[in-house]
């Protein structure tokens, strides 16, 4: 017995640190780390700050002029102001139509993560609480959604919504609720049976309390790694429904329907137009995947040491 | 094995009363087609003469019951806008689509493939590693500005292939197909090439994780004792093993190319299904898009259902465990 106990004395030392800076830790090993959230954080930070650091607001008819419609990267309008990512047909500010348009994108994309995976995962962890009929009926309407590409899903909730903000949240919420669901469950599964979770029924605790405060917890970190990569998926699937047209409303333009709009000039050279906004797109895709990267390898249990 | 056919095909067909029932209650709650039908200046008894005329003053109950005693028989309505039957339309346009995707997918094979097998003979040099890197991307960036970036490049300023649109088109065997001529090769190139991208990201994924683990095999070492030329052992031994999940995992992602075929026809103003179903919402066409939408479901069944019942008669351990449960 005291030879089984004394590895353990090192780890008490090691208590200090604790989980979460060490995967922390964990999590800035690689230099490719700081790049990408330094990106997010960018990103966001300019997002947030639109209104106060965008040359022009946008949405502002009395600050256009039609006059300085179609100008391209780098010129200057009568009145000496400089469109460094050129103008739109309105003669709108690509460079402040692109962070005001980036706010949208990241407002839709993290609230409709966030609320699926709220519902998501609060029906994938009942299910699997209560096991049998609720749960494989639960778990039929997941794998019959998730047989169906959810562009299409969202394409025909959307045609019958009508545009909106609001109306889009809703669609990608109900097209992605079923992958969390289906997370939490896998991890759910092999958690139920665990001693602390007999113990809390032993504690005679009320079933809410042992599904939200005990068993939950335990599920969240794929549901983690999950919710990160799909914000970067609800934020292209969004901008591919408002390139569609059935997305954001035209006055609310996120950055698919900048693009959208630019579609048309495209083919007479005024490439500025559409390819901005896929490129502020894309480095925001591409930052939340390599985040999202990183935190699968940190959070992988199979993987720490 | 009767029992489970019976049962799969049972759950199948309810799979598709279910869409059946939630598509059309979907659609019916889209807007009022009369508005976009009738001329801006009618009256209010010219609107109801064409609501009555489409049926669109019947209760909803009525509606629907109609909408699945014509479906039983075959008929998913008339088009409001065209005056012509919704599948009929569809079929003119499917042709165009399937052509589409099946380009797309020999192209993510053609892509994928070599790529993948490279990548897993050397996972952690530098080209296996961009390769991945690749593949990332191109499961992650929105392909419909892929799709813009590569007409900007190839059709406005190299000009070497056309923007949209499809090419002159010939027949074989009854089919309306533009691959035969070279100009109707030069249409296709670019949708093709977008839309295979996605899957090419995921043959990748495939033949890399398969490569790696036939490279370990017993009968790869053996042809290399033999003396068999490093040649030789990927092109026959381990790319043969590897086109088992390939090819399993194409024919169940065909489905889902012809949903995706959405966006990708129009970005290239291609007269596929896909756009006619954009261009219908558009219009609230409500029976075309139920029936493209039907049509679209019964396709995904299908695949899946044929994947299953091979799979049992395969494996004898899947219809076991589904007759055990």
């Amino acid at each position: 017995m005291s030879v089984a106990a004394e590895p353990r004395v090192p780890a008490a030392v090691e208590r200090h640190e604790s989980p979460l800076r060490r995967r922390l830790g964990e999590f800035f090993d690689r230099k490719s780390a700081y790049v990408s959230v330094a990106l997010l954080l960018l990103l966001i930070g300019a997002a947030v700050f639109a209104p106060w650091i965008a040359p022009q607001n946008p949405y502002d008819l009395a600050q256009l002029d039609i006059m300085d419609g179609r100008l391209a990267p780098g010129a200057t309008s009568m009145d000496g102001k400089v469109f460094r990512l050129g103008t739109d047909e309105q003669g709108r500010d690509m460079l402040s139509a692109i962070l005001y348009g980036l706010r949208i994108s990241l407002f839709v994309g993290i609230v409709s993560t966030v609320a699926a995976c709220s519902v998501g995962a609060a029906i994938g962890v009942f299910a699997a609480y209560k096991g049998g009929r609720v749960e494989s009926l639960v778990m039929r309407a997941v794998d019959l959604q998730l047989s169906f590409p959810a562009i299409l899903i969202a394409l025909v909730l959307l045609a019958a919504f009508g545009r909106g903000i609001d109306k889009v949240i809703i669609a990608l919420v109900v097209v992605q609720w079923a992958y969390y669901a289906r997370t939490v469950r896998g991890s759910a599964l092999v958690e139920r049976n665990r001693d602390y979770m007999e113990a809390a029924r032993c504690l005679a605790l009320p079933k809410s309390r042992i599904v939200f405060r005990h068993l939950l917890p335990n599920c969240l970190p794929p549901l983690i790694v999950v919710a990160t990569v799909q914000v970067a998926h609800a934020i292209a699937l969004e901008a591919t429904l408002s390139f569609l047209g059935v997305g954001v409303p035209v006055t609310e333009p996120s950055l698919g329907m900048l693009i959208k709009n630019g579609y048309d000039y495209l083919m007479s050279g005024k490439y500025w137009i559409s390819t901005y906004p896929g490129i502020a797109l894309v480095m925001a895709i591409v930052a939340i995947n390599m985040v999202g990267d990183r935190l699968r390898d940190v959070l992988n249990p199979r993987l720490s040491k | 094995m009767l029992a489970y056919l019976i049962r799969r095909i049972g759950q199948a067909l309810l799979t598709v009363a279910v869409m059946a029932t939630i598509v059309f209650l979907a659609i019916y709650a889209v807007g009022n087609p009369v508005d976009i039908l009738a001329n801006p200046n009618a009256d209010a008894k010219e609107m109801a003469e064409i609501a009555a005329r489409l049926g669109l003053d019947r209760p909803l109950y009525e509606q629907f019951g109609l909408f699945v005693m014509n479906a039983l028989q075959g008929d998913l309505g008339r088009s409001f806008v065209f005056n012509e039957p919704a599948l009929k339309l569809i079929a003119q346009r499917m042709p165009a689509t399937l052509e589409l995707a099946f380009v797309a997918l020999v192209f993510s094979v053609l892509i994928g493939i070599p790529l993948g097998v490279w990548a897993g003979l050397r996972p952690e040099g530098f080209a296996g590693r961009s390769i991945m890197t690749g593949s990332i991307l191109g499961f992650s960036l929105p392909n419909f500005w892929i799709g813009l970036m590569l007409i900007l490049l190839f059709a406005v300023e190299l000009k070497w292939l056309p923007s949209g649109g499809r090419g002159p088109t010939t027949s074989l065997f009854g089919l309306q197909v533009s691959f035969l001529t070279w100009e109707g090769l030069r249409h296709l190139l670019l949708p093709a090439f977008t839309l295979a991208l996605y899957k090419a990201a995921l043959v990748v994924r495939l033949a890399r994780a398969g490569t790696r683990e036939a490279v370990l095999q017993d009968y790869v070492r053996f042809a290399r004792a033999k003396g068999l030329s490093p040649r030789r052992i990927v092109l026959v031994h381990v790319l043969k093993n590897i086109m088992i999940p390939v090819v399993t995992v194409l024919g169940l992602e065909l489905g889902s190319m012809i949903a995706f075929a959405v966006v990708t026809e129009t970005v290239f103003a291609y007269p596929g299904m896909g756009k006619l179903l954009i261009d219908s919402i558009g219009r609230l066409d409500r029976p075309v898009i139920v029936a493209y939408l039907m049509l679209v479901v019964v396709i995904f069944v299908v695949i899946n259902l044929v994947v299953d019942l091979v799979y049992a008669a395969l494996d004898p351990r899947v219809r076991l465990t589904e007759a055990g449960a």
